[in-house]
């Protein structure tokens, strides 16, 4: 008996281990994670460990009593190099050749770089807790930030920064922040946040260069001619997944690692959290959801399927953000056309509840600063079961 | 089984509640996470277990007897 090898020490790696035990696995399981770290969790990289109000400790998922009641190898700091399905082994950088019965991908992102970025100091992007505390080292001597690209990640880095008194400008090429996950409605909400709160915003912006002096980056170009001084760049355009290393595995790879409704990329061979892709049966889109909570609910899925439960994945999406002191919390997904219409609160005061209709469909419940609210919503969604 | 909850990771989610209504529920102004009784019987236990491990902020602790 070979057992569980799982590749990648984030949440959705952790919870594979977690939901194994307890559903009374008693065999081999192993944990590979390319980071020195014990596991760890993302959201508070950008709130509360950029701004200092935790130390990085507090990130931890699990402490050591916890990880040792779980009896599981822990290998860190170890990145795997390839996989062999027909001798199902994973061979890392040290030159060990895993052994497997099944096997769990759950390698996740890694930041998108911009093509023209030059290897400067002062350019940033945030993914590990190392990019965040190289980050939260710079940000209090930085006069002027910039962040680049006002997604969820972008938005919250920015006002963290803005929190810590820094100036903060903030580019993207789309018309409002946020307007991929939460539409343009919804989005200007997002900019007047920001702008009340002293962030300069440049939206419909594109970033064409940079300029540094003696090393260190000095300023960011846009396309429209416009240069803006800065003494700290973070980028956060995106992120691909994390599948360099299965390249010649023989796994389909397609913005993601191909999974059939089980989240089986091959037999006994299992893919979790962002780096997954799969068809959705309820809604039959082909999805990869980048977020908190898919991570923990496909690794349940996946621990489950692994003991032939046979389970297919049906997540209702889920996903927050902090900024300031506004919580957005989106139950579903929030669709480019769809209407938003407030079912409860007040939008002025800013604090509600709203839906996302596609016709006469609900798609999703939005709560902006009302969390039990969003949760009552919730059971409006059709998808939710 | 005894449960521990850390308000100040808790990001108010709401899923503990969803999981397990009988024990968790979140406060009206903020949405904490509010525990209802930190000794559940035993007929709760696996919904708890399901709590703590989607928890989005991993604020949820169990001790349990083995």
């Amino acid at each position: 008996m070979n057992g569980v090898l799982v590749i990648g020490a984030s949440v959705g790696g952790l919870t594979v281990v977690e939901a194994l035990r307890r559903k009374g696995y008693g065999g081999h399981i192993r944990l590979v994670g390319d980071e020195p770290h014990l596991p760890y969790d993302r959201p508070p990289l950008s709130k509360e460990i950029l701004t200092g109000r935790w130390p990085i400790e507090r990130a931890l998922l699990r402490d050591r009593e916890q990880l040792d009641d779980l009896d599981v190898e822990l290998d860190l700091g170890r990145r795997a190099e390839q996989l062999d399905l027909e001798a199902r082994t994973v061979c890392l950088d040290d030159g060990r050749h895993l052994r497997y019965d099944s096997l769990v991908i759950a390698t996740g992102l890694a930041p998108r770089p911009l093509p023209f970025q030059p290897a400067v100091a002062g350019i940033h992007t945030l993914r590990t807790v190392d990019d965040a505390l190289a980050l939260r080292r710079e940000l209090p001597t930085a006069r002027r930030v910039v962040g680049i690209g006002a997604g969820v990640l972008g938005c919250e880095i920015a006002a963290a920064a803005r929190s810590l008194g820094r100036q903060v400008t903030l580019i993207d090429p789309l018309s409002v922040p946020m307007a991929r996950q939460i539409g343009g409605e919804l989005g200007a909400r997002i900019a007047a946040m920001h702008q009340r709160r002293g962030v300069h915003l440049r939206m419909g912006a594109g970033v064409c260069g940079f300029n540094s002096v003696n090393g260190r980056i000095g300023a960011v170009e846009l396309a429209d001619g416009e240069v803006v001084p800065t003494d700290l760049a973070v980028i956060a355009v995106g992120s691909v997944p994390a599948t360099d290393w299965l390249t010649s595995s023989g796994l389909t790879l397609s913005d993601g690692i191909a999974c059939d409704a089980y989240c089986r990329a091959a037999p006994d061979v299992y893919a979790v959290g962002d780096v997954a892709r799969w068809r959705h049966p309820v809604t039959g889109v082909s999805t990869r959801l980048e977020n908190r909570t898919n991570a923990t609910e496909q690794a349940i899925t996946v621990a489950a399927n692994i003991l032939r439960a046979d389970r297919p994945y049906t997540p209702t999406p889920y996903f927050w953000t902090d900024q300031y002191d506004t919580k957005i919390q989106v139950h579903g997904v929030i669709a480019p056309d769809s209407r938003i219409r407030l079912i409860e609160g007040d939008a002025a005061a800013g604090r509600f509840v709203a839906l996302a209709e596609s016709g006469d469909t609900v798609t999703a419940a939005i709560g902006w600063n009302h969390p039990r609210g969003v949760r009552t919503a919730r059971r409006r969604l059709v998808m939710d079961p | 089984m005894e449960i521990i909850v850390d308000q100040d990771k808790c990001t108010a989610g709401g899923l503990c509640v969803m999981a397990a209504p009988e024990v968790f529920d979140q406060r009206d102004e903020d949405g904490i996470v509010v525990l209802l009784d930190a000794n559940p019987p035993a007929g709760h236990h696996e919904a708890v277990r399901e709590a703590v491990m989607i928890c989005p902020a991993a604020a949820i602790r169990l001790k349990e007897d083995r």
